[in-house]
């Protein structure tokens, strides 16, 4: 029986980097195979040479049995190859059938269509509505829709791009058994990821990549986590230690805040309240777009819209004050996005130093101290192990993990007594997140109070000391890590505490609280 | 198929030679188009590059063209950095102009002067400039109009404006009834560095603000915060830089170089307010902005460069029988080489079957 699918000694050179090194790859028809790797090791570059949007420099790509060219990603949908990436091309203010529409022919009648995609979306357990606008989905939901547009094209591949990293637990299981039943129908599944026991639970082969190459082909149920991550890094995760559990006085609150949308599609903040003690480390968790972003852009700064009072920084109000006020008295920030906020990409990291450094030490009688910013920047690389040719390399020339590196370095290297980090370790690679965590670790164990906002539930689990979750722009109570279950927070993501805007008596009446449906996913 | 693939590290001494490079390219293709022509080449290029520096006149010639190049030019090039883009720098000269004009007009009795006055005069100058940016950044700032709408319509305001003024209150009444204002006295001039040539302190204002604003855009912290708010305005708000406090300082600073360059006009290379003061010094300023990159030490080459177009452009109609046209091919072919050069500085051409 033919392979569906065999890469052979495939390499592709990118003018800094080899991402792919003589790769080797086969897929077996019906089966999940996962691609591991860090950030980096070249899996992106890989499946864009499977759907057709790179060209590989050499090698061989044999489709059930066939030599191949795969010109483009429509050749690659001709051949029956669908790709769902990671990050969502849909537009919100378009129905989920008039979405769908857009990649077919122009022909394609919307009742028609919207026949197909119950069918469809019923067969394999994905429940969806064709007349809903995008707007009003959950992440989850909107990947149905990207899932079940790569099902209309029947597809003998199907390629998913680090799938489970913007869904609940329950989404995550519900994701699974779609995939298993596509499996079981003869369906081969191209999986992505970089989370061990995803891997481990869903899939039958398992390649691992480093360094533009493969390092090894598993079973994954035979192995454990730490085999396969040695695999991965080639060499053994740090060991993270233990909270210390002695926090101190209160040095940052949020008190009734509450801030309108700023455009359409954001959330509105209900009456957020916290307190984040020092030498402690508080995570919330939450599904993304459930107001992370609102309520990270009202404590930072950047959004003053709201009430003078709203924000307490060592029991002083600086609800109105901005970033730069709040980072004279020691509040320090790592935003989601690196490029273009975190850091201005045609700057050199040096200049960068100067976003969140901004005191006597950099700047003299209103003139830049290049000396010192260089210098600092310099620091930072070396110890936060940041992969840069030095100081004066531009932002947009480092990987993105290698950036966030830099950020989160950067950040501390200003000696916060508060820190607010979003993501730390989105994007970064295995080794380099576990050193983000523990250097997270080490400064709460310095007395700093440090407030994570992550969509990794295992991240939050491991490094906070209290955990809250946000789900539609309510803030539930806080839990002590330690009694914490998945299960329970899984369940908070959806906004189902007591009282919470996802049971029936909360009284929020905004399009998507009426439907718990909607975040549930 | 040819693509352009970025470059992992462009090279900063190319960086430099670009403009040299597009220099030496726009004479290829001045050769070129001379021989297209019929005309001989070498007659050609010596109008544009040998006949307007070949002696003092000329250079002061070239000195008093660049002069509200460079000064239009550094507030222009402060602007689109911060991502502010006025275009109506001729505008805010011509204000810079009647308002630096009115008080010399004002001061001036037919005797006295001298540094005080001249100062007074200078200053209404900045001053004029930067009120007429300032209806540019309040519209902006309170109603989120288009500063380039605005900008532009405010240079034919202060056109109209100029051209009412000297026709009606301020015409010299021994004028011949001429639209123009009586001429300043000599105790109200910018005296002339060169003596004998229109050359005069004015060219020594346009150096000091290109250090100026050398240092302002590459040492400074308020430089550097406009900067990052034009480069990536998120970044600005994360680093805690008003956007507001950006707009009014890039107009300001773009006001008070155009008023600058309005007022030298005045008293240093005309002497009387009359309804030209300008022959389109102020959008002539964008090329050399972004000939010289945004940055002030390209200016300078780039507002040389153009001043040799203008001078030679002039001469090649009556040298060469040429129209007048051929200036601006000059400047286009210019441009066009130094921005190719730009774009294979940050990328190299990639052949991919």
């Amino acid at each position: 029986m033919n392979t569906r699918l065999t890469l052979s000694n495939i390499s592709k050179r990118y003018p800094a980097v080899l991402a792919n090194d003589s790769v080797h790859l086969t897929v077996q028809p019906g089966e999940i195979h996962a691609v591991l790797g860090e950030n980096g090791a070249g899996k992106s570059t890989l499946m864009k040479i499977i759907y057709g949007a790179v060209k590989p420099d050499a090698g061989e790509v044999i489709w059930n049995g066939q030599p191949v060219q795969i010109a483009s990603p429509a050749a690659a949908r001709q051949l029956g190859i669908a790709m769902v990436f990671q990050h969502f091309s849909l537009f919100d203010t378009l129905t989920v059938a008039e979405n769908i529409a857009l990649g077919l022919p122009s022909d394609t009648r919307l009742d028609h269509l919207a026949t197909r995609i119950i069918a469809t979306a019923e067969q394999y357990g994905l429940a969806l509505e064709p007349q809903r606008h995008v707007h009003t989905l959950s992440v989850g939901e909107r990947q149905r829709v990207e899932i079940v547009r790569a099902l209309l094209t029947n597809p003998q591949l199907l390629i998913l791009d680090e799938p489970t990293s913007v869904l609940t637990p329950q989404a995550v299981e519900k994701l699974f058994d779609t995939l298993r039943l596509l499996s079981a129908q003869g369906c081969s599944i191209l999986y992505i990821s970089h989370k061990l026991d995803e891997i481990r639970a869903l899939c039958h082969t398992c390649t691992v990549m480093r360094a533009g190459r493969v390092t090894g082909v598993c079973d994954p149920r035979q192995e454990t986590a730490a085999s396969l991550s040695r695999m991965m890094i080639g060499g053994d995760l740090p060991v993270l230690k233990a909270g210390s559990g002695t926090a101190g006085p209160v040095l940052f609150a949020a008190r009734a805040l509450s801030l309108a949308k700023s455009h359409p599609f954001a959330t509105q903040l209900r009456d957020i309240s916290f307190e984040l003690h020092a030498g402690e480390i508080l995570g919330i968790a939450g599904i993304s777009g459930n107001g992370q972003q609102e309520l990270l852009a009202a404590l930072s700064g950047e959004d003053t819209r709201i009430a003078d009072s709203a924000v307490l920084l060592d029991g002083v109000a600086v609800g109105h004050q901005n970033a730069a006020q709040r980072r004279a008295s020691g509040l320090a920030f790592v935003p989601e996005e690196r490029l273009g906020r975190g850091a201005v990409p045609d700057m050199s990291l040096a200049d960068n130093i100067l976003l969140s450094h901004q005191d006597s030490s950099t700047i003299r009688r209103g003139l830049i101290r290049s000396g010192a910013i260089r210098q600092i920047a310099a620091a930072i690389i070396a110890r936060f192990n940041v992969k840069a040719g030095g100081p004066h390399s531009l932002a947009r020339s480092l990987s993105g993990g290698n950036l966030q590196k830099f950020i989160v370095g950067r950040e501390i290297m200003s000696n916060p007594r508060v820190l607010v980090v979003a993501q730390p370790t989105w994007g970064v690679d295995v080794g380099a997140a576990a050193q983000i965590r523990a250097e997270l670790i080490a400064l709460r164990d310095a007395g700093c109070a440090v407030l994570v906002i992550s969509e990794e539930l295992d991240e939050l689990f491991e490094i906070s000391d209290r955990l809250m979750v946000i789900a539609k722009g309510c803030m539930s109570p806080p839990l002590q890590t330690a009694q914490a279950t998945v299960d329970q927070i899984g369940l908070w993501m959806s906004g189902m505490w007591e009282h919470g805007p996802g049971t029936a008596d909360s009284g929020t009446h905004t399009t998507k609280a009426a439907d718990p449906k909607a975040v549930h996913a | 198929m040819l693509k352009l693939e970025p470059r992992a590290a462009p090279s900063r001494l190319m960086s430099y030679l670009s403009p040299l490079l597009a220099v030496a390219l726009t004479v290829i293709g001045g050769v070129i188009l001379f021989s297209l022509l019929g005309k001989d080449p070498l007659a050609g290029l010596a109008v544009f590059f040998w006949e307007p520096i070949k002696n003092l006149r000329g250079w002061t010639e070239i000195g008093v063209k660049c002069t509200p190049l460079i000064l239009c030019a550094l507030g222009y090039a402060i602007c689109y950095r911060s991502a502010v883009m006025t275009i109506g720098a001729e505008g805010m000269l011509l204000a810079g102009a009647i308002a630096g004009g009115g008080m010399a007009l004002i001061l001036d009795h037919g005797t006295g002067g001298g540094v005080f006055a001249i100062a007074a005069v200078v200053i209404a100058g900045m001053v004029g400039g930067m009120l007429w940016a300032s209806i540019t950044a309040l519209l902006r700032d309170r109603f989120n109009t288009s500063e380039i709408l605005v900008s532009l319509m405010l240079v034919y305001v202060a056109e109209l404006l100029l051209s009412y003024l000297v026709s009606g209150p301020w015409r010299d009444p021994q004028g011949f009834n001429f639209p123009q204002s009586r001429l300043f006295s000599s105790g109200f001039l910018l005296p002339a560095i060169v003596p004998n040539t229109r050359l005069n302190l004015g060219f020594v204002f346009a150096i000091v603000a290109t250090l100026v604003a050398w240092i302002f855009m590459s040492k400074s912290f308020a430089g550097f915060r406009l900067q990052v708010g034009g480069m990536a305005p998120l970044a600005a708000r994360y680093a805690g830089f008003s956007q507001r406090r950006a707009l009014w300082t890039a107009l300001m600073i773009s006001g008070a170089t155009a008023g600058l360059a309005g007022v030298i006009e005045t008293i240093g290379t005309v002497g009387q307010l009359t309804p030209n003061m300008s022959p389109g010094y102020g959008f002539a300023a964008i090329i050399v902005a972004y000939v010289g990159r945004l940055h002030p030490i390209g200016i300078l080459f780039s507002s040389f460069i153009m001043a040799l177009f203008y001078i030679g452009g002039e001469l090649a109609q009556s040298r060469l029988g040429l129209p007048n046209a051929i200036t601006g091919v000059f400047q286009g072919m210019l441009l066009f080489f130094l921005l190719g050069a730009d774009v294979l500085i940050a990328n190299r051409l990639r052949w991919r079957s």
